[in-house]
């Protein structure tokens, strides 16, 4: 699938895929990774190595600290993948260089599906 | 993007490697939504202060700005501190964290910031006038002066707010240009909405709803900026809502293409529900007011319920240094003291470590609150409207 590339680089991994925005300030743990918004579907998941899938941001504009915070924690997802990414998940993968693309119709890809994120080819392969 | 000689030489690293690296960041978000230009901002206001939001990362990202020498360009407020900068100690916030915090709040004043800290600029002496392109990042106070006011801004993440100050200018894209500042979704209300916990409920349910969208309200009979302060900072919250027009109420309302939108009808029955949705607990440990930040009138409505009462539990009411010098002034602060509560300035419930205080049930009458303070406090909420927040403790 062809999007628009967010921030540059290449990653592989294991999809994590969430239906609902993720706010990632009060939404995901700083130091573990792990998503702690009461009843967000991907509550207790840690998105650590993952390649993160979500439809947008939401929520507090902090989050672009927190998504540098957790690639500096050694915790962070090693993709994003969003159908529309906004500003704040923007700033924060490209001050902390992991690779995103946008415009991409995340419902073709499932939960635990590997994936390759060439973002500097705005490519997204599901494997 | 086009980019004049000056900001090319920017980019070319020719005014030095700070400003090199956070023009670039701009220059990737213009050419990522479509800016064609970049605009000067009148002011900015900068999210990620609170020690407990930015962390290790965030404060080492922070002191190596400042000490590369990095300066603001246009006045610059900052968003709530994780503890009352003054008068923390007292307020029993831990000795470590305020540590971290003070040097957080150094590196920005190395920078030229202004150190007062709020989530309400436009109360504390950063107000932006109509159509005026502006850099702000705290979502509640980026939906007030793009709603309230008819500023300009997008929702700017910490970082990005930062650059924008230091840079002076931001990328002219989404809620900068008229044509993306139209509504695509309307709301009408078809219930009496009487206390700002009732605009926060409406707003939490509207943010659940519409996510990023700008919604078109009808059928709000009056609201006053406190209020309006409530709706917007819960849509931001439980959603990405960064601007809204309402009837009569908002100063783009008249100006705004709003024929043939989609309606969500919004009664008694849903806001009753997203009250209980919102309540996660029962008799809080303590009440906290105040989020966003506590407007004067707020205060000396708080001061007026607490006056000659005697809290057997604590109510704290955070706000800005500027409110509660006034309320320091007019006597509420003395009244709220001798009840039993506490004016706490510079922070809030949601970016103070009040869940390492001992604190395992919060009472609020905010939206936003309610929203994040499960999460990031990990705290039971009791959501309700102030009076019986404040029955509740006496």
């Amino acid at each position: 699938m062809n999007g628009r590339m967010i921030s540059p680089g290449t990653a592989k991994g294991v999809a994590i895929v969430s239906t609902e925005p993720i706010g990632f300030y009060g939404g995901i743990d700083i130091k573990t990774g792990i998503v702690i918004e009461k009843d967000h579907p991907l509550e207790g998941k840690s998105v650590k190595n993952k390649i993160l899938v979500f439809p947008c941001g939401k929520g507090s504009t902090v989050g672009s600290y927190v998504i540098y915070g957790l690639k500096k924690n050694g915790v962070a997802p090693a993709g994003i993948i969003n159908k529309e990414t906004e500003t704040i998940v923007a700033t924060g993968v490209i001050l902390a260089g992991i690779p995103c693309i946008d415009q991409i119709d995340i419902e073709k890809i499932k939960d635990g599906d590997a994936v390759l994120l060439d973002a500097d080819n705005a490519l997204v392969t599901v494997q | 993007m086009y980019l004049t000689k000056e900001e090319e030489d920017i980019l070319d690293g020719g005014k030095g490697e700070v400003l090199e690296r956070l023009f670039r960041l701009l220059v990737r978000l213009g050419d990522i939504y479509g800016a064609e230009k970049m605009i000067p901002v009148g002011s900015v206001q900068v999210a990620g202060v609170s020690y407990k939001s930015v962390g290790d990362p965030g404060l080492a990202f922070l002191e190596d700005m400042a000490s590369k020498g990095a300066k603001v360009k246009v006045l610059t407020y900052l968003n709530p501190a994780g503890m009352d900068l003054e008068n923390w100690e007292k307020l029993g916030f831990p000795k470590d964290f305020a540590k971290n915090q003070i040097r957080v709040m150094d590196a920005f004043k190395k920078m030229g910031i202004v150190v007062t800290s709020t989530c309400t600029p436009y109360l504390a002496g950063n107000l932006p006038r109509f159509r005026e392109h502006i850099a702000w990042s705290e979502s509640s106070a980026v939906s007030f002066s793009n709603s309230v006011i008819g500023a300009r801004t997008n929702r700017e993440g910490g970082p990005s707010a930062l650059a924008a100050a230091i840079c002076g200018r931001t990328p002219n894209y989404g809620l900068h240009l008229w044509e993306k500042r139209q509504p695509n979704v309307k709301i009408n209300i078809d219930a009496d909405l009487s206390f700002s916990s009732d605009f926060g409920a409406l707003g939490y349910f509207v943010g659940k709803q519409v996510k990023n969208k700008i919604p078109y309200f009808t059928g709000i009979k009056d609201a006053n900026t406190d209020q309006l302060k409530a709706l917007g900072a819960a849509m931001a919250a439980s959603g990405a809502v960064a601007l809204y027009h309402a009837e009569n109420l908002t100063p783009e309302a008249d100006l705004v293409e709003k024929n043939g939108l989609e309606t969500i009808n919004v009664s008694k029955k849903e806001l009753d529900e997203t009250y209980e949705k919102l309540n996660s607990g029962k008799d809080p440990d303590i009440v906290i007011l105040g989020c966003p930040h506590a407007s004067l009138r707020e205060i000396s409505s708080l001061a007026d319920k607490l006056k000659g009462k005697h809290l057997k539990k604590p109510v704290w009411i955070c706000t800005s240094r500027m409110m509660k010098e006034a309320a320091d002034r007019m006597g509420f602060t003395e009244i709220i003291e001798k009840a039993g509560g506490s004016i706490v300035a510079d922070t809030c419930m949601v970016v103070s470590p009040i869940e390492r205080m001992g604190y395992k049930t919060t009472g609020v009458n905010s939206g936003k609150a309610a929203n994040y303070l499960p999460g990031f406090c990990k705290q039971d909420v009791v959501f309700a409207n102030i009076d019986k927040l404040v029955e509740g403790q006496a």
